[in-house]
């Protein structure tokens, strides 16, 4: 269970609110709000980065982890699909790094200040974003290579 | 020499190597660009993903109950723990109570599991460190003898050797008679027994300790920061262990020791991952003794595997892996197939240090630091 405490004291300062799994936290105090939560109540250890398409946003969500309580919190932060950016937490804990490429790999979230914001899982050329609901299982829209393939020779 | 030739040293400046993805010493298909100064390592960037099936896309595509068997092949050593995450977190968002029985008859599968896994990894840590041991093959091949043993066990109990599917959500598949206890015990006690011989073969050869001691430490707020978890977390002094610290199915009732190491080196982690063999064949005798009677599947026989819906909402659990903490964030909004389902691989936290760990390093020590790491890379890329 996230602990009530910490709810309550990002909710005046960071305009959070309460959600599933800990807290819901708006893009624009997102870096701040994660400062405080590592130097002022203790959650020290990077558990993911991971994000959830809603119908009409994503929810892009941090896990992170207080070791002396035992407390796993979840911070999400509800994105519009029309603006898909957020603030980068590679910064504050630098296991965000590669968890974020994930998410900008999968879903297109763009982070401000990454340290080195490539594609992760998928090659450099890929077109699309392939955990987004309107990505089709059968796609026209596959892997294909930038480059057309060399003509044989005749 | 003849008095003629002059020997003319010449500084070639920064070479990018690239280490992979087809090297042997990788643990599968990872790719390091080094860029080397000499020998000396001054830059790395790993390059993953050569091994990505896109699961994660596949999940919301199938009913629950035909998921479980897909986890089972992303980390290709320690299957069990990948499903008996899933089902922990599709029991936990549906409510559904599993018999005690079946508890523990899947704590015992998992840590069968993960005693051949490690064997896996100390064996092929051996090959890694080839030469210093003697050609490694011969520790390889004494690994692997004693893990044949066990998947031999595995396929006498479930039929299959490797992807036993032995987890069912509300259950487990597969009982333990008494005839396969009284194995079991003698093939804990028989593995136990050959352990000396395995440790006197690597950690107790010098040069074993010379390849690890002080090679590629892992400051303990570096292991917070970057979130290396399992046995790679507790070599660096930090004692988290998800079966301790949110205990799941039997391992609240069940005796666990947890070796924790502070020096965060790569002999720091040999030597947590080598207790934790003798911990894990402890659990699987006391599984084995004191197993509760009872059904083990409290559901309803499955007539229509999409007949299986969940209520909306999230839940996330967290099993203890070979490798570390390996969670599974279940989104449901309603119906039966997840509408978002998220892995957290613990071989990908892990593997995210190793550009932390190699410059100034040598070649030589590449190799030992990412045995150490005991990286799977179908649990890296999933």
């Amino acid at each position: 269970m996230p602990a009530v405490e910490v709810v309550e004291a990002l909710r005046t300062r960071f305009s959070a609110s309460a959600s599933p799994l800990g807290v819901a936290v708006p893009a624009a105090s997102l870096l701040e709000a994660a400062r405080a939560l590592r130097d002022a109540h203790g959650y020290r250890f990077y558990v993911l980065a991971s994000a959830t398409e809603r119908s009409e946003a994503i929810d892009l969500v941090h896990a992170v982890r207080n070791l002396d309580t035992n407390d796993t919190l979840f911070v999400t932060t509800p994105l519009a699909k029309t603006a898909l950016e957020a603030p980068s937490l590679a910064f504050v804990w630098s296991g965000a790094e590669w968890y974020e490429r994930e998410v900008f790999d999968l879903f297109g979230i763009r982070f401000a200040s990454h340290p080195d914001l490539r594609r992760i899982l998928l090659p450099d050329e890929y077109q699309g974003h392939p955990l987004r609901k309107e990505f089709p299982m059968d796609t026209p829209w596959g892997y294909r290579p930038a480059t057309p393939k060399p003509e044989a020779a005749s | 020499m003849s008095a003629g030739v002059e020997v003319v040293e010449r500084e070639f400046g920064e070479m990018a190597l690239n280490m992979g993805p087809q090297h042997p010493s990788t643990h599968g298909v990872l790719r390091l660009v080094l860029h080397l100064s000499g020998e000396t390592v001054l830059k790395a960037i790993p390059s993953i993903g050569y091994l990505h099936r896109g699961v994660e896309k596949l999940s919301e595509h199938l009913a629950y109950e035909q998921l479980a068997p897909v986890y089972e092949r992303d980390d290709y050593l320690a299957p069990s723990a990948n499903s008996l995450a899933y089902c922990l977190a599709v029991e936990k968002l549906g409510s559904i109570a599993v018999p005690r029985r079946a508890q523990w008859l899947r704590a015992f599968v998992c840590e069968w599991q993960r005693v051949a896994s490690h064997l896996v990894w100390l064996g092929t840590l051996g090959l890694d460190l080839g030469g210093a041991l003697g050609g490694g093959t011969t520790l390889y091949m004494y690994c692997f003898r004693e893990r044949e043993k066990i998947l031999d066990f595995l396929e006498d109990l479930t039929g299959t050797r490797y992807h036993t599917n032995v987890n069912l959500i509300g259950g487990c598949r597969y009982d333990l008679d008494a005839a396969r206890a009284a194995k079991s015990r003698a093939l804990s006690t028989g593995i136990e027994a050959a352990l000396p011989e395995l440790h006197a073969m690597a950690g107790g050869n010098a040069i074993f300790g010379a390849r690890t001691r002080g090679v590629g430490a892992i400051s303990k707020d570096l292991a917070l920061s970057v979130g290396v978890t399992g046995p790679v977390l507790r070599a660096s002094g930090v004692g988290y262990d998800v079966r301790k610290a949110m205990p799941y199915d039997a391992y609240g009732e069940l005796p666990l020791t947890i070796p924790t190491r502070s020096a965060g080196d790569a002999l720091a982690r040999y030597e947590v991952r080598f207790e934790e063999i003798s911990v894990a064949l402890a659990l699987v005798r006391a599984i084995g003794d004191g197993l509760p009677a009872g059904p083990i599947f409290s559901r309803k026989p499955i007539k229509n595997p999409k007949a299986t819906k969940l209520p909306a909402g999230e839940a996330y659990v967290a099993v203890e892996s070979p490798r570390g903490e390996l969670g599974i964030h279940l989104v449901s909004e309603g119906g039966a197939k997840p509408h978002r389902l998220k892995i957290n691989a613990p071989s990908f936290a892990n593997l995210q240090v190793v550009p932390h760990l190699l410059p100034g390093r040598l070649i030589a020590d590449v190799v030992a630091i990412l045995g150490s790491l005991d990286p799977v890379m179908g649990d890296v890329d999933r």
